[in-house]
């Protein structure tokens, strides 16, 4: 058993990190997020130039990773710095693309030349595939795709949709062939809705659910690595700012009430850390359900320890924790809203649940 | 990033598993699966058992009748044992007083004593609490003054478990008043047969006698029973404390127990559906083994010698570790409903067996179980160490 990233890890890691500390900083962060394009083109390039996208893919679909723990690299260090850069669209787009033998495209997006997204929710099936309604017709699809996360910049968008067979298929529409809808969401970062009306589309697959499967799992993974790297980084600042804070005469730190608290969301952070790890570590099982279950069992307990640190490192602070100006809130609502994305807490229990051994013994 | 055991690592593990397969009988383990209470008998055999094979005291050097085990290997082996229901080998001379000795005893202690822990001659108990010291230890009151080759002991321990099986204890005394309360701590072994010891049981919660009063009323012992120097107490309590985290958090026992929680759940019935698929009750299940599989994670991490803020984590493997065992214990009971009352000395009433079989202790276990985030450093003192840490203050 080993517990240390390979060295190829670590220098993405420590790459990366650099790059969003210094040319990332909140304030910057702040400006891309909840505004404008949501995005900024140029960073986006020079993360592009780093590798990181690249990182996302195996060797043999074109990239020089691919395996949970590259995910996990990267998006620990996209916690860390909340970057609101469309990371998650891309890399399922990217897992998508790659399981479709889409060679062109996969190259396009590492080299940062073209962005996609995927786009699967719909505003009534809450994240639900088997009810998903945008059907296709010939080389059209119509109906609506609802938060599609990074589809405010995507070039394409890889839609989930119900084939003439009744099958769920995947297919590819360009931005410029259908309406695009871009707005920012509350914890910043961009997301889309799409409008679909006989809208020509083209079909990678007729039947994508197991890729499809696979790629919200990936994505799910990556929103549980993210978490942890935002964790990290509130945790350190709630327990500066308990040590600096002066109230009857001495900081609060040395009030138990207050240490009890940071300890307890300091213990779930670790237990958040390793059922991460262990997910990494099964996301590329030969069985889909290993993989299912482990992957909902993490982002399980990452949803109960994202509020908990959340709700937390807010109350700790007090009423700076409540001002847009401190940086802390950010994470704290990027937290909280991590939960909202490819299925909350209880989606992640029932989906474990079904998976584990409970009614069923092994 | 490798999360599998390595080759030898699954070898030691079935060389394990055929070890507890062959000498582990289905009575005893039956007793341990169901929580009963094992008598001094069963532990004496367990604990010889072992010892024929020469794991009784994993953690020992060889030379002391230990292994070469690491830390990985004592992981697997806990694991292993508490999956085969195996008894848990009682720790106060094999993991603690053991370690104190080949760390800080004499040579003339290490050799009489230790051969007599791994034998079964001696059985230790531990005499550090009292009634006005429990998680503020150093303030200890047993006095034990010097009287030329003796000291003349005077006070009273508590919580001393299983001190009804015992012919010898190791104390905390306070031989010096000045200076810091810590500095003037010592360690002292003593003959349970020495005139001037009582020991009077404390029935516990759910009624059972696992542990004892002490009481000492000039008990004289012979000077060269100190371990270390006079006034170095406090240092060898905390080297104890460092010491033996392999198992803090109890993944293996836990693991046990989840599995025997789904098989309950399995079995018993709510509104025509068995509770494993009760969704109200299968997701709390799911939860416990949510948490349960991170901590098994974070206790390999912390055995590998990576994880973060490495002087906490067994003081966060301690409060987790307890915290989902008692969650589990919590369950099972619920899962029994009414069955979970009966409160007979046997696993029968008259001449009918308690149904489920798994009722018969199951309130009695999540009732003792309580203990677990009050002993070893209540979880409040592992949260301050915690905190001490974090703001080092």
């Amino acid at each position: 058993m080993d517990f240390t990233p390979t060295e190829d890890r670590r220098m993405i890691g420590d790459s990366l990190r650099r790059y969003l500390a210094e040319q990332y900083p909140i304030e910057h962060r702040n400006a891309v997020a909840y505004e404008g394009a949501f995005h900024d083109p140029a960073k986006w390039a020079e993360l592009a130039e780093l590798g990181i996208l690249g990182a996302l893919v195996s060797e043999e679909d074109g990239g020089f990773g691919g395996a949970g723990f590259d995910i996990t690299t990267v998006f620990e260090e996209m916690g860390r710095a909340i970057c609101p850069e469309p990371m998650l669209g891309n890399l399922m787009a990217l897992r998508l693309y790659a399981a479709h033998s889409q060679a062109e495209r996969v190259e396009a997006i590492i080299a940062g030349a073209e962005k996609a997204a995927f786009a699967f929710d719909e505003s009534d099936t809450y994240g639900e595939l088997d009810e998903i309604a945008v059907r296709a017709e010939g080389d059209t699809l119509t109906g609506r795709k609802t938060v599609i996360y990074g589809g405010n910049s995507a070039d394409y968008l890889l839609v989930a949709a119900r084939s003439p067979s009744g099958a769920l298929g995947l297919y590819e529409v360009a931005a410029s062939d259908a309406e695009v809808l871009p707005y920012a969401m509350i914890d910043g970062a961009g997301a889309a809705e799409l409008i679909l009306d006989k809208s020509k589309a083209r079909c990678l697959a007729e039947d994508a659910r197991d890729a499809i499967d696979a790629a919200l799992d990936a994505g799910r993974l990556a929103l549980c690595a993210e978490a942890v790297g935002a964790m990290d980084v509130l945790k350190a600042m709630t327990k500066d700012y308990l040590m600096q804070r002066q109230q009857f005469g001495r900081p609060i730190a040395l009030f138990q009430a207050l240490q009890h608290r940071l300890v307890d969301f300091s213990i779930e952070i670790e237990q958040a850390r390793s059922i991460t790890i262990h997910a990494a570590a099964k996301l590329d099982s030969d069985d889909p359900k290993v993989r299912a279950l482990a992957v909902s069992q993490a982002k399980n307990l990452i949803g109960r320890a994202g509020k908990l640190v959340a709700e937390e490192a807010v109350q700790m602070h007090g009423g700076i924790g409540m001002t847009w100006e401190y940086a802390g809130s950010h994470y704290a609502k990027r937290l909280i809203m991590i939960d909202h994305q490819l299925g909350d807490t209880e989606d992640q229990l029932r989906t474990a649940m079904e998976l584990s051994d409970i009614s069923k013994p092994t | 990033m490798d999360l599998n055991f390595t080759a030898e690592e699954e070898a030691f593990r079935q060389e394990v598993r055929d070890f507890l397969k062959d000498n582990l009988s289905e009575e005893l383990a039956t007793k341990v699966r169901n929580g009963r209470d094992l008598n001094k008998a069963d532990l004496e055999h367990w604990h010889a058992t072992l010892n024929s094979n020469g794991w009784l005291a994993p953690g020992w050097p060889v030379e002391h009748g230990g292994t070469t085990w690491n830390s990985v290997h004592m992981h697997i082996f806990e694991e292993e044992a508490a999956r085969a229901n195996a008894p848990r080998t009682v720790p106060f001379g094999l993991g603690m007083l053991g370690p104190v000795l080949i760390k800080f005893g004499t040579e003339e202690q290490k050799a009489t004593i230790l051969p007599r822990i791994l034998s079964g001659e001696d059985w230790w108990c531990q005499g550090y609490s009292e009634p006005g010291a429990g998680s503020d230890l150093a303030s200890l009151k047993t006095r034990a003054i010097r009287d030329g080759d003796d000291y003349i002991i005077n006070g009273q321990k508590t919580w001393t478990t299983l001190g009804q099986f015992a012919n010898k204890i190791f104390c905390l005394v306070r031989t010096s008043t000045e200076g810091k309360r810590q500095e003037g701590i010592s360690f002292i072994l003593v003959d349970l047969d020495t005139p001037g010891i009582e020991m009077r049981p404390i029935k516990l919660i759910e009624g059972g006698f696992e542990v004892n009063e002490v009481f000492f009323t000039d008990v004289r012992v012979p000077a060269s029973n100190m371990v270390g120097e006079e006034n170095m107490g406090w240092t060898i309590a905390k080297y104890l404390l460092g010491h033996e985290r392999t198992n803090i958090a109890g993944v293996g026992a836990s693991s046990e127990a989840l599995s025997q929680l789904k098989a309950l759940a399995r079995k018993v019935k709510r509104k025509g559906k068995s509770l494993a698929e009760d969704p109200i009750f299968a997701a709390k299940i799911a939860e416990v083994e949510i948490d349960l599989e991170a901590m098994r994670m974070t206790n390999l991490r912390m055995l590998s010698g990576v994880a973060d803020a490495q002087g906490s984590v067994s003081s966060m493997l301690k409060i987790k570790g307890t915290v989902i065992r008692q969650a589990i214990n919590d369950l099972s009971r619920r899962a029994l409903g009414a069955t979970a009352a009966p409160f007979p000395s046997e696993d029968v009433i008259g001449n009918y067996a308690i149904a489920p079989a798994e009722a018969a202790s199951n309130a009695a276990n999540y009732f003792n179980n309580r203990k677990l985030s009050i002993f070893g450093g209540s979880n409040e003192i592992q949260r301050n160490i915690i905190a001490k840490e974090t703001f080092g203050a």
